[in-house]
């Protein structure tokens, strides 16, 4: 079996792996180094489950092989959080009941991400539309809308976001 | 799921490209690999090799060149989606580019990818033929061009040969009192075109100069709906004339029909496609 060598920086820590040329980043990400927040739902590049962010923008981790990565920058949904605050869309997503059994939350997170650093201040249509390639079989989406544009509205405000609450809290 | 094993190999010039499908003439090319990919973890595809030629210096941008807009074969179709030139160029493309899967398609998917993948129900084929765009073509021994019209030439075949790449694509600037829309029925599950139907018209005067309309989705490739764009030309064009001219744009014989949607049905939706894209380019001619 033939392994080639790459180079990814993954939420700023730089790593260094051989990889077979048929790895999928997401099993890259969650099986060699185990990061398992980014979810493999449909497997078929549908549902966005397996989003994450290469070089800045959202992309489908089922659908890229490892390989193709070799040299970029990877943010995961565990790279989101910066010192212990969550993320303004985590807050969203916490403060707007965003989710329920959670499954598609990190990928609609990557994607929302994806949109509000290109789009700070995004309509309602937007978001959808921004969300077409994620699918979440619980929410009926309402609340993730919501999600979104309290992210946007707390960005606008520059609200620092709340500490992130201990599991022993 | 895994695909089968397979050599990888990344080229990072035209040359290297080529030089690498020389020595593997079984590899397959890989560019934003949305579609590529998803075969290869259906097992419908097992290269023994892929080239990468996403990375190929030169082959990403749009750039307005005299009188044409010049697409490197590797943009992406996120890149088209923001373009201004193509926005103030080539409006039909802006249109087309946001309907294509999803934002996460777009960041990886390349129109050089998607118009050599050449999908019967991708969304590009369909506005290359109705733009008049050619397609530069290279291989070890030079480049050649090739009009859209000779370009998609079956279902999932092109004009590219074994041993060729695919490396730009030009289309010509919109030009005064052009107008330009695609519309398309899309499967309600996919997204992909069930119809799709771009046209770009010019009017002079009062009537119709010129007119190319083009279907996609419908048929084995994209192709040219030849008798709508006849009954246009030299036409003042009202909702009437329109009407007519797209009455029978294409017989379900030429298409496809499953069991989502029949051929007669499919006819159908192109006849109602090619009305709202005509009307739409008509309302829109600068």
């Amino acid at each position: 079996m033939n392994r080639v060598p790459i180079n990814l920086n993954v939420n700023g820590k730089a790593t260094r792996s051989d990889v077979e040329p048929r790895q999928l980043l997401v099993h890259f990400l969650r099986d060699t180094l185990g990061l398992t927040g980014t979810h493999v739902g449909c497997d078929t590049s549908q549902c966005g489950a397996c989003t994450v962010h290469v070089d800045g923008e959202a992309v489908k981790s089922c659908t890229l092989f490892a390989v193709q990565a070799d040299g970029a920058s990877v943010t995961t949904i565990e790279g989101l959080a910066h010192e212990g605050r969550l993320h303004a869309l985590q807050e969203g997503f916490w403060e707007m009941h965003g989710l329920q059994c959670g499954f598609c939350t990190p990928g609609m997170i990557m994607s929302a991400a994806d949109l509000l650093a290109h789009e700070p201040d995004p309509s309602e249509e937007q978001i959808r539309h921004a969300l077409e390639g994620n699918f979440c079989r619980c929410t009926g989406y309402h609340n993730i809308v919501r999600a979104v544009r309290h992210a946007a509205e707390a960005n606008a405000r520059g609200a620092s976001s709340e500490p992130v609450v201990a599991a022993d809290d | 799921m895994y695909t089968t094993e397979f050599d990888y190999h990344r080229a990072g010039s035209v040359q290297e490209a080529l030089a690498l499908l020389a020595a593997n003439p079984d590899a397959k090319l890989l560019a934003g690999g949305h579609s590529l990919i998803p075969a290869m973890k259906l097992r419908l595809a097992s290269p023994p090799a892929l080239i990468d030629v996403s990375k190929v210096a030169g082959l990403r941008g749009i750039r307005l060149e005299g009188v044409e807009v010049v697409i490197g074969a590797m943009t992406t179709h996120r890149d088209v989606e923001f373009s201004d030139v193509l926005r103030a160029a080539c409006p039909l493309l802006s249109q087309v580019a946001p309907l294509i899967g999803d934002p996460m398609v777009r960041n990886r998917g390349t129109v050089g990818g998607a118009l050599a993948h050449a999908d019967p129900a991708a969304d590009y084929p369909a506005s290359m033929l109705a733009l008049g765009a050619s397609m530069t073509i290279a291989s070890t021994s030079g480049e050649r061009t090739v009009p859209a019209d000779e370009f998609f030439t079956g279902m999932f075949e092109t004009a590219v040969a074994p041993g060729e790449l695919l490396t730009e694509i030009r289309v010509p600037a919109a030009t005064l009192g052009e107008g330009q829309a695609y519309e398309k029925f899309a499967h309600p599950a996919s997204r992909y075109a069930i119809a799709g139907v771009a046209a770009v018209v010019r009017t002079q005067g009062g009537s119709v100069s010129s007119a190319r309309v083009a279907m996609t989705g419908a048929g084995y490739h994209a192709m040219r709906l030849t008798k709508v764009e006849e009954a246009l030309v030299g036409q003042t064009p009202t909702p009437e004339v329109v009407e007519a001219a797209v009455r029978g744009a294409v017989s379900p014989d030429e298409l496809l029909g499953d069991h989502f949607a029949s051929a007669e049905y499919r006819a159908h939706l192109v006849e109602v496609q090619a009305r709202k894209a005509i009307l739409r380019a008509l309302g829109s001619a600068g």
